[in-house]
């Protein structure tokens, strides 16, 4: 570019200033793209690795399971629970309005089969284990399972009905092998 | 002795000026002469943090941070290691009392307005000083992989999926897993290394600071000139010397005759994933957090409110609209201030109680009360008190009128 064509620029091109502006922010740029995502690695290397993430699934005989009994089994480091319900519970997860729920979920949807509800046993709130597995267990207002650590009530499909938790306690993936065996993941 | 004007000493002198500076930090810095024993705690604070480094050190040095040997090596360190079980219970109850003397360092500035300006900053560090504290407290309690170790470690955790959207996987990120388990022991046990250390860097800081806009003082007006001030080598030195004899004297008590008052007894019972215990507490220090946690009735409110209650202190210089510090010359702040400290107090309690019954309700207005304290009373008592006159210097304050009472 020649001093006749940009008069007013003259000095700042002739100086270099121009294009070194020009370089400054285009590696600027480039680095500090460079340096953000670096931090990637550092971050990720933080999530579950490879061995955690070999994910196991459990397969459970339920045949031993009287009515009206639960137990519980661990799965992924989490206790699962698995109970068989009494006809009284059935009807009494099945006979609520959906709508007046807190995190509106039919039983139906709950159990594939209603005398076997099997749950993630960890309380949506701030993940203690809910109480009402055991025999004597305090089962909160809904007949369910009761958390101690702040209060949250379960009812008998493990849907949240007072308390702090903001959602139903997790149904894991399962499937029925056959009738009487589970696998759980 | 080394001087810095002959020999070796100058020699290093003239490189570096660490004499220098530390004559002007140590020695000559001059400070309000009327400082009482409340002043006492930032010193006391520093001291206690160099207990927990070097007793952290040599436990580290016996601890094996694995989720099948963790407990034991811990047991290990009490029954085996040559006095072992007093550096234990000497950095298990430090933390205690570093926690008392933070807290009594804290309400003192409330007290005596140490958070207006010019020491905003001073104020912010140690806003910042507080909260890495309590995430090494948090992460050092889940090192012996005790139930309650477990459970807290659950239980905070799990606060984080309160987030919206990204909530579950900040979660897993910081287990490392699908549950609190090895690699969440693992990298809790080294941040609990690190943070300390950068602790140490944020109190370089808060001293720096403090040493720019110079200590504020029970009266809280501002230091006119030399008549108003006395070096803080010898006076203040032997003041504080003094305070960490009275200082110690209490910690040993707890240490030697006391050593798991401060302690859950469940935490002596090995980490159960399957099994959590029927009323789970921190340690005393987070009570009144963990109280405002509950009083909420829902998930993500409470979590905010509960960080809230300590970010607030980070605009508290901008509540409070009151020109006058000390809280000496403001006779209805005053009054304030010891409502809510009681309310802090009373959340404590809330906080070690099951959340049922009364403590519910209690805690609920606990909270409400904390939060108006700064977003309601001190705007609006900035504009309403009418404060007592104001002592015209620090030293006719003191050398003409005998010490103010209260």
């Amino acid at each position: 570019m020649t001093a006749k064509a940009r008069p007013g620029k003259t000095t700042a091109d002739e100086d270099g200033a121009s294009r070194r502006d020009f370089l400054i922010l285009a590696t600027g740029a480039v680095g500090g793209a460079g340096a953000v995502l670096s931090v990637w690695p550092f971050i990720h290397s933080m999530n579950p690795s490879a061995d955690v993430l070999a994910l196991s699934s459990t397969e459970l005989d339920i045949s031993p399971i009287e009515e009206g009994q639960a137990i519980t089994i661990q799965w992924r480091g989490k206790p699962v629970f698995v109970r068989h319900r009494t006809a009284a519970e059935i009807t009494a997860a099945q006979d609520v309005d959906v709508a007046d729920l807190r995190d509106p979920e039919s039983d139906q949807k709950r159990a594939e089969k209603p005398e076997w509800l099997i749950l993630v046993g960890v309380c949506t709130h701030l993940g203690c284990i809910p109480l009402g597995q055991k025999q004597g267990d305090p089962r909160g207002d809904w007949n369910g399972w009761f958390c101690p650590c702040h209060g949250s009530h379960y009812d008998s499909s493990g849907r949240i009905r007072k308390g702090p938790a903001p959602k139903n306690l997790e149904v894991p993936p399962y499937v029925f092998i056959d009738d009487t065996t589970v696998r759980i993941g | 002795m080394i001087s810095p004007d002959k020999g070796i000493g100058k020699w290093i002198e003239d490189r570096l000026p660490i004499f220098e500076f530390a004559k002007h930090s140590l020695v000559d810095y001059p400070t309000p002469r009327n400082l009482n024993y409340w002043w006492n705690f930032g010193s006391l604070a520093g001291i206690t943090l160099v207990i927990m480094i070097v007793t952290g050190i040599v436990l580290a040095m016996q601890y094996t941070p694995h989720v099948d040997y963790a407990f034991d090596s811990v047991e290990r360190v009490m029954r085996d290691v040559n006095y072992g079980w007093l550096l234990r219970y000497l950095h298990m109850n430090g933390a205690t009392m570093f926690f008392i003397v933070v807290y009594i360092h804290i309400f003192r500035g409330l007290y005596y307005g140490s958070y207006k300006s010019p020491r905003e900053l001073l104020w912010w560090l140690g806003v910042v000083i507080l909260l890495l504290m309590m995430a090494t407290a948090f992460m050092g309690y889940v090192l012996p992989w005790g139930q309650m170790s477990f459970w807290a470690t659950t239980v905070i955790t799990n606060l984080f999926s309160a987030v919206p959207l990204v909530g579950e996987s900040i979660v897993t990120w910081l287990w490392g897993g699908f549950a609190v388990g090895n690699p969440t022991l693992n990298r809790f046990y080294a941040l609990h290394y690190l943070l300390p250390f950068v602790i140490v860097g944020v109190v370089i800081l808060h001293i720096w600071a403090l040493h720019t806009v110079k200590s504020n003082n029970p009266l809280g007006i501002d230091m006119k000139g030399p008549q108003d001030s006395i070096p803080f080598h010898p006076y203040y030195t032997a003041k504080d010397y003094f305070g960490l004899g009275v200082f110690l004297i209490a910690y040993m008590a707890i240490v030697f005759f006391a050593p798991n008052f401060f302690g859950e007894p469940d935490n002596y019972i090995p980490a159960n994933p399957m099994a959590t215990p029927p009323h789970i507490v921190p340690e005393w220090y987070f009570l009144p957090y963990y109280a405002i946690l509950r009083a909420i009735p829902d998930k993500l409110g409470g979590v905010i409110a509960m960080f809230g209650s300590l970010l607030i202190l980070f605009v508290l210089p901008w509540l409070d609209r009151s020109k006058v510090r000390s809280a000496r010359f403001r006779p209805i702040y005053k009054q304030f201030f010891w409502l809510f400290l009681v309310d802090c107090i009373v959340l404590g309690w809330v906080g070690a109680n099951p959340p049922e019954g009364k403590f519910v309700l209690i805690g609920q207005v606990a909270t409400a009360y904390y939060f108006s304290h700064f977003l309601i009373i001190l705007p609006l008592l900035g504009l309403v008190e009418k404060t007592k006159p104001l002592p015209e210097s620090i030293a006719a304050a003191v050398t003409t009128t005998g010490p103010p009472k209260d």
